[in-house]
């Protein structure tokens, strides 16, 4: 019983850090897909760059970088912070990708509309081009943040309490290799699913046009 | 590597087989070693800084240091036979070898084979920069300890540790090592030759031993029943630790002379 509150327990943590991740990372990549399209060129450069660096680099090569690394650049972060950190940086890439393609969705017509109605650039994006963006791109979005969930497995390695070390804890201890990791594979698939249609419902009830 | 130390239940038996079945009545193994000018001895191949390869594949560490000093002892050529921790005990009571380096002691093993006096220190210690002060187990309570995960020293520094201690477990020895070197954990346990190994890369954070959390002196393993090997051993680990032999090899390879009393 004890190892099954460790799991639940990991369980926690890893819901808390996709939480965590999930909410900073959209808003990162909400501004950086805004300065993409209102940044002018520089923008677009940095957005760019920042998209490629994380997209063509491993996962787990990010999360060592931003533990083991950056202390040596005078910024250390606990284990915790660290990986959610790495998770924000990485969802956020993913998900500006998955933006532009709801952005070029919407018609350019929206924005001169907007614009007609003598909105503000800003106001403009948004209360008009965003949510509809939003709309457009929500189902993939919501799978990019349960990938998310799912690749956060790998912060065990920087020993985060999360599931997988949990389950790799009670099995080096135990050796019940299939008993643990059963369970443990049973407690990712009720989290994935679960946010899933927790995130797919949400959408349903408060986005424009009722579509996602 | 702590793995080779697991004791389990199969080589015990496979050990036992071999005793009861295929053991004839033989000579005296000292007066065997004597005839056949050679001395056979088991290490392994992938236990680095004891015994493991070289640049040039050939076999190099503390063990072979060892086997050379002992066979000089006897008067013998020596050969080495690459064992591992599932085999290397039928393959000595199947007197494929005569004798078997980096045998820690246990009361399981010491139904079947025999043991000469410690010839080098195996323990598993609290690592910490110089500052930190901490001489007991006790002392990690509030402080940050990596380890690598489910190995002995894992289980060690679980058992020891007070509440409060934060115990950050990685998957191997480069997570722990590069997580103290990062400065993301205060202190680390491992065992004296993963400490070599950190040292002998000069990091920047000179990691210094606290205290011993277990102690667990490899010795010879050899056959029952053969007192004068086993004496023969005995006295040339006797005089290696005598005429400061043993502890060159210590400097040489674990990087720190033989604890006091060794």
């Amino acid at each position: 019983m004890d190892d099954l509150a460790a799991l639940l327990a990991g369980a926690a943590i890893t819901l808390g850090l996709a939480g965590a991740s999930g909410i900073a990372g959209m808003a990162l990549a909400i501004a950086a897909a805004g300065l993409q399209r209102g940044g002018g060129r520089a923008g677009r450069l940095a957005v760019g760059l920042y998209v490629e660096l994380i997209r063509n680099t491993p996962f787990l090569v990010q999360l060592f970088f931003v533990f083991f690394a950056l202390p040596a650049a005078g910024l250390r972060l606990g284990a915790w912070t660290a990986a959610c950190l790495a998770m924000t940086l990485n969802l956020a890439a993913y998900a500006t990708e998955v933006l532009r393609g709801g952005f070029a969705a919407v018609s350019p017509g929206q924005h001169e509309a907007g614009r007609a109605l003598g909105l503000r650039p800003l106001a403009v994006f948004r209360l008009v081009v965003l949510p509809q963006a939003i709309a457009a791109s929500y189902p993939a979005l919501v799978s990019q943040i349960v990938i998310m969930l799912l690749e956060s497995a790998v912060v065990s390695t920087i020993a985060v309490r999360d599931l997988t070390y949990a389950a790799d804890l009670i099995q080096a201890r135990s050796f019940r290799a299939f008993q643990t990791y059963a369970l443990a594979t049973a407690l990712y698939l009720a989290l994935a699913v679960g946010l899933r249609r927790l995130l797919l419902g949400a959408g349903r009830r408060m986005l424009a046009g009722g579509r996602g | 590597m702590r793995f080779l130390r697991a004791s389990s239940p199969a080589w015990l038996a496979a050990a036992l087989w071999l005793l009861v079945f295929t053991a004839p009545a033989r000579a005296d193994a000292l007066d065997e070693i004597g005839k056949a000018g050679v001395l056979r001895v088991g290490v392994f191949e992938d236990f680095p800084p004891f015994s493991a390869a070289g640049p040039d594949m050939a076999l190099q560490g503390y063990d072979i240091d060892v086997a050379n000093a002992l066979a000089a002892a006897l008067g013998v050529k020596m050969e080495l036979v690459g064992i591992t921790g599932q085999n290397r005990i039928p393959t000595l009571l199947a007197h494929k070898v005569d004798l078997l380096l980096s045998v820690g002691y246990s009361d399981e093993r010491a139904k079947v084979i025999d043991y000469t006096a410690p010839y080098a220190p195996y323990y598993i210690v609290v690592l910490g920069p110089a500052d930190l002060a901490a001489a007991k187990p006790g002392d990690l309570a509030g402080h940050s300890v990596g380890v690598n995960k489910g190995t002995l020293e894992d289980s060690s520094l679980t058992a020891a540790a007070p509440p409060g201690t934060d115990i950050q477990r990685f998957n191997d020895y480069g997570g722990v090592i590069a997580a103290f070197l990062a400065g993301q954990v205060q202190m680390i346990v491992v065992g004296n030759d993963v400490g070599a190994t950190i040292m002998a890369r000069h990091p920047p954070v000179e990691p210094h031993e606290k205290f011993t959390l277990l102690s667990s002196p490899d010795q010879i393993g050899l056959n029952k029943n053969e007192p004068r090997l086993r004496q023969a051993l005995d006295a040339a680990i006797a005089r290696m630790k005598q005429d400061g032999s043993l502890n060159a090899i210590a400097v040489k390879w674990l990087l720190v002379p033989l604890p006091s009393g060794f």
